[in-house]
């Protein structure tokens, strides 16, 4: 039976009188491609420290391939790679240069020179190569980045944000290179704000708010869940009748969303605006997606 | 690699990490070798001219040797302890002001081959700019050299003990201000009031007494003493200074980086 890629156990984590963490229990099997999903401050990036190290867990303990990240770190930090959310780069030296030193702190040498040209072709960092990280651009500074944390060529790959401010060109490249990681069978944990992204990728999503995870199962059966329309009417500046308030998801700008069991209800909603006056200026029927799941779960209104 | 046993690729690549650190910080400063090595080299040989003019003729501290031989030494102990300090401290504040110490941290590397990584690019780097100021130096006055042994010991030991204080710094340090005053307020005081201008027998009996208690005192005084063969107070006595001072800042260096103090949370 082999080891869970990571396994978390009732893992707390204290900052002072902040509980950052309440107990988090989770277990992401070798070869998945995950997403740890929720609002800032929910305790990503404190989980994600802690299986990197960065954070000593109050209570509880974390385990990557088997290996303990506190009592047996240099084997459990020897099989992950994390790339961290800042753009954080050494101005001492060029990409190639950087990604060989990193590979050595893992203790890897030439040998593993073929694996740096990989990853440069995938992240077509290639010609940027010899170039000083100082002078890279923000998007080519993001991909080195991510070079960097697979030098060592890692099995499990955590990623934290990887394309915040990135744009959309540079993000369907990073998810192709990303993809084929985890088809290679690297195992992939990434956390995102961008839901549709987590979608369309990831097998499995968790979600957490503050401090716990508050949603844990496959993509699929999540959207299940909340299965149903969406009506997203564009009103305008109104006061909603509050008969047809307790259908109403939430309302952004003049957007209101409706969440609606069966069709039926879109007439009953529309003629209450319409005895109430007010108009429809545009309106959008859509299925549910990851994004109400989200809101229903962790957003403010709950 | 492959036609090596197991165990012997573990031994190989528990080596190559420290030594690729030590590496990248050897590079670190290599690449600016005009502000790291340079720029200390021609300070120290400006101290050399300015004093050694106003000063030759009216200063006589040792018998038979005259000032300018008399100042070199100091001058570059002073320059190999800046340096070693320099070195680790600022390459630690740097990358922590950078965030990219991140990338160290995320290593299976342990405390102690981060600490003698570090440890040993401050020496060296000490160690070649006081070679390079005694390159310099021999242009101008013939040093004599009474044991070579005592000289590389102090050099040796005085940087490795600034180059341990350099990253208690780093770690402690959260900006670049904080840093720059512990330069200003520590160690230049420290480096300037060790006797490197002039012997502490020519102070008076209390500022011999204040003298006594700063271990740059030492570290000047042994060092010097392994170019005259005198000093001011026994070399010996110097050296075992030295080298529990080192032990001491060692053991607070390695418990602060075990604890992953300022570090890791």
């Amino acid at each position: 039976m082999s080891q869970p890629a990571i396994k978390i156990n009732a893992v707390h984590k204290n900052f002072g009188a902040l509980h950052a963490l309440k107990g988090v229990d989770l277990t992401i099997e070798l070869g998945e491609f995950f997403a740890l999903l929720g609002p800032n401050g929910a305790g990503k990036s404190t989980l994600i420290s802690i299986l990197a190290g960065l954070i000593t867990p109050s209570s509880g303990s974390a385990s990557v391939m088997g290996f303990d990240v506190v009592n047996q770190y240099q084997q459990a930090r020897q099989l992950l790679g994390v790339v961290p959310q800042e753009l954080v780069f050494d101005p001492f030296f060029n990409v190639r240069e950087m990604l060989r030193f990193q590979a050595g702190y893992f203790g890897r040498g030439r040998e593993n020179d073929a694996w740096i040209d990989e990853i440069l072709e995938g992240l077509g960092l290639t010609d940027k190569a010899h170039t000083n990280m100082r002078k890279l651009s923000g998007g080519m500074k993001r991909r080195a980045l991510i070079a960097q944390a697979l030098a060592h060529k890692p099995p499990v790959i955590v990623l934290d944000e990887p394309t915040a401010g990135v744009d959309v060109e540079l993000r369907q490249m990073l998810w192709e290179f990303i993809k084929k990681l985890n088809r290679d069978g690297h195992t992939i944990i990434l956390t995102t704000h961008y839901l549709e992204e987590a979608e369309t990728l990831c097998s499995r999503v968790g979600m957490m708010k503050q401090g716990e995870i508050v949603a844990l199962d496959s993509t699929a059966n999540l959207l299940n869940k909340f299965s149903g329309k969406h009506l997203r009417l564009t009103l305008g500046d109104v006061i909603l009748p509050a008969a047809i308030g307790s259908l109403m998801r939430h309302h952004e700008k003049g957007v209101y969303t409706f969440a609606l069991s069966d069709m039926t209800q879109i007439e009953y909603v529309l003629s209450t605006l319409r005895s109430a006056n007010i108009k429809v200026l545009d309106m959008q029927l859509s299925e549910a997606d990851l994004e109400d799941v989200f809101m229903s779960l962790v957003g403010k209104s709950s | 690699m492959s036609g090596l046993k197991y165990s012997d690729q573990v031994i190989v690549s528990a080596f190559r990490g420290p030594w690729t650190l030590l590496k990248k910080e050897l590079l670190r400063f290599w690449r600016v070798a005009f502000q790291t090595i340079a720029a200390p080299v021609i300070t120290a040989l400006l101290y050399l001219l300015i004093f050694s003019h106003v000063l030759e003729s009216h200063v006589q501290v040792y018998d038979g040797v005259p000032y300018t031989a008399f100042l070199i030494p100091g001058l570059i102990m002073m320059s190999v302890l800046q340096n070693a300090f320099a070195n680790s401290s600022s390459s630690l504040i740097q990358s922590k002001v950078m965030g990219n110490l991140v990338f160290v941290l995320l290593t299976p590397l342990t405390h102690l081959q981060f600490f003698l990584a570090f440890l040993i690019a401050a020496i060296i780097r000490g160690m070649v700019v006081g070679l390079c100021i005694y390159l310099v130096a021999m242009w101008f006055v013939d040093l004599q050299l009474a044991n070579p042994w005592m000289i590389i010991a102090f050099a040796l030991l005085g940087s490795a003990l600034l180059g341990t204080f350099g990253i208690i710094a780093g770690i402690w340090a959260d900006r670049f201000d904080q840093m720059a005053a512990f330069q200003n307020f520590i160690i230049m005081p420290l480096s300037f009031l060790s006797g490197v201008f002039y012997s502490i027998h020519s102070l008076p009996p209390f500022w011999q007494k204040v003298s006594q208690l700063n271990p740059f005192f030492y570290m000047i005084d042994g060092f010097r003493y392994g170019f005259f063969g005198k000093g001011d107070v026994s070399p010996l006595i110097s050296l075992s200074i030295v080298g529990a001072s080192f032990l001491v800042l060692a053991w607070i260096t390695l418990r602060m980086l075990k604890s992953g103090y300022k570090l890791r949370s």
